[in-house]
């Protein structure tokens, strides 16, 4: 299932990254690697965007960036 | 020796080059590009050290201005050592970039940054193994509270001068894809890289990532090109990954693997980050959120231009008033040539105080913004806003430099080369100047004050509102326009942190060291030339008559194209030209011109007077602000090409209300 689909706080492993050039890139630099755990930890107020866990820190990121990201 | 500091965002490294440098600092330009480099001098009794504090980046890819000033910097200047500084709170993502680093083939020394907020967590990081792993030498500091920093100076110095380079910088395991294809590339690249004296290692990790602009930069022939893509497909075909994800996981898996060793987490998460998350259950919270961010920005902006400000302003400029009388009176009773005690008190000294006095406002502002965003709530900000701006065509980011449009448009469109989008930052760029900036606040008040007595707020407030609604407008027509790319929009919570005292007050220092050049440069030359504008006539006669001066000629001239919005005075056409130079200049002209509240009620009417502020709210920003345009966007005929969109905009807003509000009125 995409990452964005996600209940809070469910953590789960990246199966894929999908995506392309730099905005794939930058997902892959920050750690968003296949094999990585990831949970979704927080939503922003209006929704979007997510607040994600992983590799012991937070980031946040687009709903529309986490459909990119496929979890088992 | 030259030191070059690297490091993530947030991880502490201004305050780092703050403990070293203390205020032996300067603000340079990397050449070419807009990026500023602080440059600073660390005290040693033997030699001179120099440091530059590069931007804050997560790696080495070419994807933003600053990664590409990074590399370049180390690759192409004769760097000594590479201090890199790490967040030991968030140490894996961290080392991603220290992983690349130290393929650069320099000296280097990592500085473990708050450590103490990990040992009071009860958890521990080994510096033994970090060091065996790595084969990099690391000190562990606490920079906000100055610990571990003559140690870790006692460490840069004895690298730098020993030159021992990172003693392992082979991240993969033998015999795989990845270490193969990088092995087969440092054959194929090596004369490459020894003519332009580069890392052939790094050189050939990144061609094998994908990284067109060192291909291009190392000259391959079409031959080696052909070879690239085979070593590369055969990577990813072994691999079974493509070769971004390929490199991505290996540097993580070799993280991983120093992290088991080095890394002892007994709690998930430091006392801070516990804090923080408790925090963040409120100002980010689903309801709270947005009273509480407009709470908070209307306390900043009411100590700003109310409290603070306002008191500190007219105390400064009570001061300022006495030293140009005390002057005067001092010329006057030596009897100097009257032209010249008006050149001095009038041109020059009036000029200038007239800024200065302007200081205290643009500091506590500037103040305010920093603690916003030293302690992390402007990345809140960031998160919250994304998805209304996103509607406009903007991003989560844009939202800082569109509030700092409010103090000065100067600093705001430059902090707007933090976008990583080249599409967002011009849009961001083009929309501040509708953020009515605090010079255009003197103005205003002065003409409410006079026109609208009590309701003067009111009015101001109205002004504001109609400069974000017009951003909003010309946000959407932009987007239609404009289509660009989907921009990626990733970026950390930082813990909450309180700043220290010593980056907050050197922060201040340098806004009002800027303000305060800017006074005596560009608004010191202004003022002169329209001193010497409104004294002299055509034949350059000193004029006892203002309406003979030159300054009523040109205004004289240009008046007529101002008829439509209300305006029949060419004081007023004058005071709207000296703008141009300062927006706050436009107080002293009609001062100067005009005279008091009185005299200007006899030549306009409060709906003139109304009309006028629209266009000074949207006209033209002032030539600073053109001057910084002109440097982020890299284009003169873009930055002119904003000038004058913004005057039309302002011609037509103003035309069309006083037009249409004539046939109520």
């Amino acid at each position: 299932m995409k990452l964005s689909e996600l209940p809070i706080n469910e953590e789960r492993t990246i199966l894929i990254v999908n995506g392309q050039g730099s905005l794939r890139h930058r997902l892959l630099e920050m750690g968003i690697i296949p094999g990585t755990k990831i949970k979704i930890t927080k939503v922003a107020p209006l929704g979007d965007p997510l607040l994600v866990h992983l590799r012991g820190y937070e980031l946040s990121i687009r709903k529309s960036d986490a459909e990119l990201i496929e979890v088992e | 020796m030259l030191i070059a500091l690297v490091g993530n965002q947030n991880c502490g490294k201004t305050t780092l080059f703050n403990a070293l440098t203390g205020s032996n600092q300067h603000v340079g330009n990397f050449p070419g590009v807009t990026v500023d480099a602080k440059i600073g001098i660390i005290k040693d009794a033997k030699e001179k050290i120099e440091i530059v504090d590069l931007p804050g980046i997560y790696s080495l890819s070419p994807y933003s201005q600053e990664e590409i000033v990074t590399r370049d910097y180390i690759l192409k200047n004769n760097v000594d050592i590479i201090l890199n500084i790490i967040d030991a709170t968030n140490i894996e993502r961290s080392l991603y970039l220290t992983l690349q680093l130290a393929e650069l083939n320099v000296p280097m020394v990592i500085a473990l940054n708050m450590m103490d907020e990990v040992i009071n967590a009860g958890n521990s990081i080994s510096l033994g193994e970090l060091e065996n792993n790595l084969g990099i030498e690391v000190c562990a500091i606490s920079a906000s509270k100055g610990e571990g920093i003559k140690e870790l100076l006692e460490h840069i110095k004895r690298i730098a001068s020993s030159h021992d380079l990172p003693k392992k910088n082979d991240i993969c395991e033998e015999s795989t894809p990845v270490h193969r294809a990088i092995h087969a590339m440092m054959n194929l690249i090596d004369d490459h890289t020894k003519k332009l004296n580069y890392p052939t290692r790094f050189v050939a990790t990144r061609l094998i990532e994908g990284d067109t602009i060192l291909q291009e930069e190392i000259e391959l022939s079409p031959n080696e090109v052909d070879m690239l893509g085979h070593i590369v497909l055969e990577m990813e075909t072994d691999g079974k990954l493509d070769r971004e994800a390929l490199l991505a996981s290996t540097r993580y898996n070799y993280i991983d693997k120093v992290c088991q060793k080095a890394v002892k987490r007994i709690n998930p998460y430091t006392k801070e980050q516990i804090l923080s998350n408790k925090i963040d259950k409120i100002l980010t919270n689903k309801y709270l959120a947005f009273p509480l961010f407009i709470l908070i920005m209307g306390l900043v902006f009411y100590l700003t231009f109310g409290l603070i400000g306002y008191y500190l302003s007219l105390l400064f400029e009570t001061g300022i008033d006495a030293f140009i009388n005390m002057i005067r009176t001092g010329l006057e009773k030596i009897e100097i040539n009257e032209i010249v005690v008006s050149l001095i008190c009038d041109g020059a000294l009036g000029g200038i105080g007239s800024v200065l006095s302007f200081i205290p406002t643009i500091v506590t502002l500037f103040l305010f913004l920093s603690l916003l965003e030293d302690t992390g709530y402007m990345a809140r900000i960031a998160f919250i806003m994304d998805k209304p701006l996103r509607k406009l065509g903007l991003s989560g980011r844009s939202f800082v430099p569109l509030l700092i449009g409010f103090g000065c448009s100067v600093p705001a469109v430059m902090s707007a080369r933090t976008m990583a989008s080249e599409r967002d930052r011009k849009l961001t760029i083009m929309l501040i100047p509708y953020m009515s900036c605090s010079a255009k606040l003197p103005v205003y008040s002065m003409l409410t004050l006079a026109f609208f007595g009590q309701k003067s707020a009111l009015v101001m407030v109205v002004l504001y509102i109609i400069g974000i609604i017009l951003a909003i407008g010309a946000a959407f027509i932009s987007k239609i326009i404009i289509k660009g790319k989907p921009t990626p929009f990733m970026m950390e919570l930082p813990t909450y942190r309180l700043p220290t005292f010593k980056t907050t007050l050197l922060l201040m220092w340098d806004k009002a060291k800027d303000f305060i050049k800017k006074a005596f440069t560009v608004i010191f030359v202004a003022s002169l030339i329209i001193w010497f504008l409104q004294s002299f006539n055509v034949k350059l006669y000193p004029v006892t008559n203002n309406e003979e001066s030159i300054l009523a000629l040109i205004g004289q001239f240009l008046t007529p194209i101002f008829k439509p919005l209300g305006i029949s005075s060419w004081r007023i056409t004058s005071a709207i030209i000296t703008g141009l130079s300062a927006k706050e200049s436009i107080v002293s002209v009609i001062e100067i011109l005009i005279g008091d509240a009185t005299a200007l009620k006899a030549i306009m009417t409060s709906f003139q007077a109304f009309c006028l502020l629209l266009f000074i709210l949207l006209y033209m920003p002032c030539v600073a602000t053109f001057a910084a345009v002109r440097k982020e966007l890299h284009s003169t005929p873009l930055a002119i090409g904003y000038m004058v969109l913004q005057t039309i905009v302002a011609y037509i807003v103003a035309t069309s209300v006083y037009q249409i509000g004539s046939l109520f009125i």
